[in-house]
Order: structure tokens, then sequence, then C-alpha cells
């Protein structure tokens, strides 16, 4: 591995070698990013096509495009291939992959090869998802019990398959706690890391922490359907909200890890576009450790209509209005670094921008959920809907765009087309609100989720509501054409295309094999913009 | 904090402080993860003991005790071989770790058999999994702790072979560390099982 051999000064981008063995064998970080990326891309754009076509059975009140049960199981493929294919492992796994050693001045991350198992065993669990879509289950992505116990539909198969990807998602995140801690560079300290490695750090921690609790669940959702084992079963005096008490446990803490990077993504992009030092910067930092360490504490608000104590309601209620607090810690430091500064609208900053804008609408009506008067009345309408979707595209998808525009030059060595990205950009944010917005209405009136069929006076909003799929499909699909299209044609990416002060874009594009030809020697945090630059240039 | 340097020129070697720290680190992260997992388990066992208190003071008179306390006696034993064979490895002594490796290995062994026998008993008496919730807790947790003591063994032997052959010295010995960490993990999590199971009352 080794480059004794090659003399000091030739350079060797790391896309050089061909061949697929040379990637799937592939230690180098950057390699298995790439990997990463083009896996979770694959799942984003087939969850998404299932997504246009629930809508497109949702244009008339009627059954009339798919039955019910077939609607049924395009939602539970839909949520735990976007969930669990696409969004955990989006961020977290690709872009941290490609970034964490270059921000941090390391050659690669503290296990390499454990890396690359990790890769392997996604692979593995995307197989057995792919078998498992031959008998696909109907019980929605959070496979709640009894239904999923007792369905005649496949719940094993794709459970596993989950459960397998969650390895992954553990030895990611202690290979990147592991990395930040031991291979930082000389004079790389806590305080002059990248936002984005301290939101990678704390998503690590969740994946650490939360993840095997999901495992145990499932393993035993596994045990109930196989082994006849009573926990989750009353008829056996088992308690079915114990899958759910167990299952949020993860899966709230999970939509932490499935933000806290793309919140990561926006500290780096809109500092740089602004031309001003982050505002806060240790606000920003702790905050995502604030936020992680919170989650874990308010997983029963999914749960306040199943019977839970009030007492327990209650106290969750008020944990879960806490979360809001360090969350708009950092959307108020990001405004605050834009405020007077000399604003570049690139692409990437435009999905930033449009994150700050979701995310806020999403984050503001999750405050709404975890009220608890107010959730007995809007808890499994659409309301809901909208509000995950403001946050998971709003916030997690504009950051995972957000990200692909800004690093592209630096990962592939090429431009794509600003003006036809600005475009792109513009249909994803117009239709993303005419899809999401009038969601938020048609929970409020009382349209629960997860049904083929509704009453005739939702139907206006409804299909507007696909309508606005169609403008969001046709964006994601300009974009994606976009980004291929620049990997061919488009022109060579300079080395550093924005003027940005972090550690990667100190280095050619693309990044040569192992990095840096020396550590670099650290000597002051990577946001100063807008003085008399003396350091990098 | 500072020190956390990575200075080296090329390739990418570690510096072997770092690496041996990195990795007494991962292993610890690791295990950290290992107790989540079984931390479902053993809540559930909290919950479903606080709601059934008769169903477990009745049924686990059923479970040999005898069988349960031998083999507590056998995994702390071949705690303390793996403690002493870490630490043989650490000062050099490459044959006595590789044999303290091996009796290691043994009581693991032994302990599977022990297992063997009553998970036998419990058939033969028509008890399975799906019996009643203690029973599902009873074969769910000491059956993902057999799965454990089973990965082990395989650790415990490739350990055994390397540190025979004298891939480790004094100077490196971290994957013997590493697997005694998770050996010392595998006999704690049963010094917890096996009074919750067996010692109710």
């Amino acid at each position: 591995m080794a480059n004794h051999a090659v003399a000091t000064n030739v350079y060797v981008p790391f896309l050089e070698k061909k061949g697929i063995l040379s990637w799937l064998y592939t230690t180098d970080h950057k390699r298995i990013g790439i990997l990463y990326l083009i896996s979770v891309s694959f799942f984003f754009l087939i969850a998404g096509i299932i997504a246009l076509l629930m809508r497109i059975e949702l244009l008339t009140p009627v059954s009339d495009f798919v039955s019910p049960h077939t609607y049924n199981v395009l939602f539970t493929l839909h949520g735990s291939l976007m969930v669990f294919f696409f969004i955990i492992p989006g961020l977290a796994a690709s872009f941290g992959n490609f970034l964490i050693p270059l921000m941090i001045g390391a050659r690669d991350v503290a296990f390499p090869k454990l890396n690359l198992g990790s890769y392997w065993i996604y692979l593995l669990g995307t197989v057995i998802v792919l078998i498992a879509l031959f008998q696909p289950a109907d019980t929605g992505w959070t496979f709640y019990t009894p239904y999923s116990a007792t369905t005649d539909t496949d719940v094993i198969l794709i459970t596993l398959g989950v459960f397998v990807l969650g390895f992954s998602s553990i030895l990611t995140g202690l290979n990147f706690i592991v990395t930040i801690h031991k291979m930082r560079a000389p004079g790389m300290t806590w305080h002059r890391l990248p936002l984005f490695i301290w939101a990678s750090y704390a998503t690590a921690v969740l994946q650490l922490l939360a993840t095997p609790v999901v495992g145990i669940t499932l393993l035993l959702l596994i045990a109930e359907r196989s082994l006849g084992v009573g926990f989750f079963d009353p008829a056996k005096g088992g308690d079915p909200v114990l899958f759910q008490n167990f299952f949020w446990f993860y899966s709230h803490p999970a939509v932490y890890i499935m933000i806290i990077p793309a919140m990561g993504v926006i500290s780096e992009i809109i500092p740089v576009f602004s031309r001003k030092p982050i505002f806060g910067y240790k606000a920003i930092a702790y905050s995502s450790l604030g936020i992680a360490f919170i989650s874990f504490f308010v997983w029963a608000h999914h749960m306040f209509t199943a019977g839970i104590s009030e007492v327990a309601a209650t106290i969750f209620s008020f944990l879960t209005f806490l979360v809001a607090i360090p969350t708009a810690i950092k959307v108020f430091n990001w405004t605050a670094t834009l405020y007077k500064g000399s604003i570049e609208l690139h692409s990437a900053m435009l999905y930033a921008l449009g994150f700050i804008f979701l995310f806020t609408i999403g984050g503001l009506t999750g405050v709404f959920l975890g009220a608890l008067a107010a959730d007995i009345h809007l808890h499994d309408t659409y309301f809901v809907v909208a509000h995950m979707h403001y946050v998971m595209i709003g916030g997690t998808v504009m950051g995972f765009f957000g990200a692909l525009h800004f690093w592209y030059p630096k990962w592939f060595g090429k431009m794509f087309n600003e003006a036809v990205a600005k475009l792109a950009w513009f249909l994803v944010f117009v239709g993303f609100n005419v899809t999401f917005f009038p969601q938020f209405f048609l929970g409020v009136q009382g349209m629960p989720r997860r049904y083929a069929t509704y009453p005739e006076e939702f139907e206006s909003l409804m299909s507007l509501s696909t309508y606005g799929s169609w403008i969001l499909g046709l964006g994601v699909l300009i974009m994606t054409v976009n980004l291929i299209n620049g990997l061919f044609n488009g022109e060579k990416a300079p080395q550093n295309p924005y003027g940005s002060l972090s550690l990667e874009w100190q280095i050619p594009s693309p990044p040569p094999h192992e990095n840096f030809e020396e550590i670099p020697h650290v000597t002051d945090w990577p946001y100063g913009y807008g003085k008399k630059k003396e350091v990098d240039a | 904090m500072e020190q956390a340097n990575t200075e080296h020129s090329h390739g990418l070697e570690m510096d072997p402080q770092v690496e041996y720290s990195s990795s007494k680190l991962g292993m610890w992260l690791f295990l950290g993860t290992e107790i989540m997992l079984f931390g479902g388990l053993f809540a559930a066992y909290a919950i479903f003991r606080a709601k059934y208190p008769e169903m477990f003071l009745e049924q686990h008179q059923e479970l040999n005790r005898e069988m349960g306390a031998i083999n507590t006696c056998i995994l702390i034993f071949s705690s303390l071989t793996m403690a002493i064979a870490v630490t043989a490895i650490q000062k050099g002594k490459r044959m006595m770790s590789a044999i303290l490796i091996l009796v290691t290995l043994i009581c693991g062994l032994g302990f599977g058999v022990v297992k063997y026998f009553e998970y036998g008993a419990k058939f033969a008496h028509h008890i399975y999994p799906d019996t009643s919730i203690f029973f599902s807790l009873y074969f769910m947790m000491t059956g993902l702790h057999m799965l454990h003591v089973f990965i082990g063994l395989i650790v415990l032997g490739v350990l055994m072979v390397l540190t025979w052959k004298g891939t480790f010295n004094e100077k490196y010995s971290t994957p013997v560390e590493l697997g005694g960490l998770y050996w010392h993990l595998v006999d704690l999590i049963w010094i917890y099982l096996f009074p919750l199971l067996y010692l109710i009352g």
C-alpha cells in the first residue's frame, strides 16, 4: 500500500486505477465513499420512483392505479429503502468517508480494512433486501407489532437486511470516532476542527449507541415470527407497545443520524459563500453533541396515542421541546453568519439556504407534534407525513444535494454546469413545497396517512400534492443528468474553486491516493474568511 | 488532547503507539455497542419480571442451578487464564501465553458442552422458546450469549495459533489484548445472566 517507490512529487489521482476489483478491494476512504455514494443514490432513485407511483395512486380518491395491498407494499418499500438504505448511510457514510480524513489531515481512516468490511456488510444487506423485494412486506417501515408478527408477507427477510445494515452502520461509526480522536494532523485541535467533523462525531456516537438496540429489536421480531417467542404478543403475555419503545429508542436517535451530518454540511457551505467567519463556532459544534444527547430521551413522543401513561407522555413532551433548543442555536448561528456577508448564490449555497428555510418549517412543525395536546389530534395524519418530509427532504436531502454540488469538483476533479444546477435546484425547491405544504392542511383536516383511498373533499389538495411530486421528480432528474454529464463532459476542476480554507481544498482535485504529500501542520481554524489570508492561499 | 498526532512521512503505516491506542479505543467502543445490544434484552427482562413475578419465581426452578453454577465458575476461571495470557505475552513469554489461551479455549468449550446438556434437558421436558415469556427470555438471552461464546472460541483459536507461531511478542500483542477484552465481556455478561435467570427468589 505504501508509496515508497513513487517519487514524492508525482501526482496520481485516486480515481486513476481502473477495474471493478480495484474498487471492490479498495481500502482508500475516498473510493469507499464513492461506493457508498453510488449505492445510496441508487436506492434514493428507486425509493423516489416508488414515491412517485404512490402519488399517482393518490391523484384520485379511489383506488384505480394500484390495489390497496400494493399501495401498502409501496409505502413500506419507500419508507424502509429511504430510511435504512439511503438517509442513514447517505451523508454519514459517503461524505463522512470522503471528507473526514481529508478535513482532519490524515491519510485514511483509523481502520481502512474495517472500513471496506463495513461496505461489504452494507452490500450484503442490500442483496438480502433486493431478494426480499420478490415477496415484499406490507408493514410500513416501522415494522410495528402485532401486525408485523402476523402478516403473511415476508417480514423476516427485510428485517434481516436492516439488521445486517446495522452492523455496517455501527462499524462505520466506530471507525470515524477513533479516526477523529487519533488521526488528526499536528495542530488540528478540537476547536480547529471543521464543523462537519463535529457533526460526524455526534452522528457516530448515535450510530454506536442506538443501532445495537434496533438490532436486538429486529432480532426479537424475527424470533417472534420464527421461534414463537412472545415478547410483543399479548396472547402470550407480551406487549406490542414494548416493540414501539424498543424501535423508537433507536429510531428517534436515528433521525438525528440522518440530520446532523446535513447540519455539518450546511455549516461548511455557508461561511464559504458568505465570505465570513462562521458565527458561533463552539455553539454549533457543541449543539451537535447536545442534540445527540437529548435524542436518547425523547423516543416516546412517537407513542402518545399508544396508551402510555399520562405522566410519561407529559415528561416526554417536555423533553421533546428541549431538542428544539440546540437545533435553533444552529439555525440562528447560520443566519448570523449570513448577516452582512458577501453572499454568492452558488448552487451549493442555494441548497444550503433551502435547507435553512425548509428545515425551520420542518423543525417547528415538529414542536407542534411534540406538544401532547396537538399530537393527539395530528398523530398519524398527513401532518406527520409533511413534517417528516420537511425534515428529511427539506433537511437531509437538501444537505445531501448541497454536499454533492459543493464537493463535486474536489471529489471528481470536474465541474458541472452551474446554470442547469440552479434550474434543478429551483424545480426541486418549488416541487418539494408544492408536494408537501398542502399535506399540512390535509393532516389538520384529518386525512390519515397510509391509505390508498380518501374522501372526495381532499381531492384538490391531494392532486396538487401529486402535481408537485412531478416537478420535484423532474428537478431531481435534471440534477442527476447534470451531475453525471459533468463527469464525462465537465471542465477540469481547479484545486480550490471557491477559495475555501479547509484542508481538503489545499490539495489537488481529485486528491492523490494518500491525500497529503506531507501531513500538514495546522495553525488556525478553517473559517477565517474576510481577512487577509496569510496561511493558506 | 493535542498530542493525538499521526506524524509519519509516507505510506499508511501508522505510528505503533497511535495504532495501539486506536485499536484499544475501537475495541472499547465495540464493547459499548455489545452492552447496548444485550441492554435491550435486559430491559425486556426487567419489564416482564416486574409484570409477572410469580411466573419468574415458579419457572426458574426448571433451570439447573448446579450446571449454571459450574458454568459460572468455568467462565470466571477462563477470564483469569486469559488475563494471565495477556500479561504473559506482554512479557514475551510466548509458549506460556499460547498454553493459557488454549486453557481458556478449553474452558469455553466446556461451557458450551454444559450448555448443550442444559438445552437438551429443556427440550426433553418440552420446554421451548415459545413455552412462556420466561423461557423466551431464557433462550434468547443465553442463546445470544452462547453465540458470543462461539465467536469467542473462534477468536481464541486464531489467537492461540498465531501466538504459538510467534506472531506476537512483548512489543506487539494488541490482538491478544483485544481478544482478552472481548472474552472478559462475554464472561461479564454471563455473570449477570446467571443470577438473573437461575437465582430468583
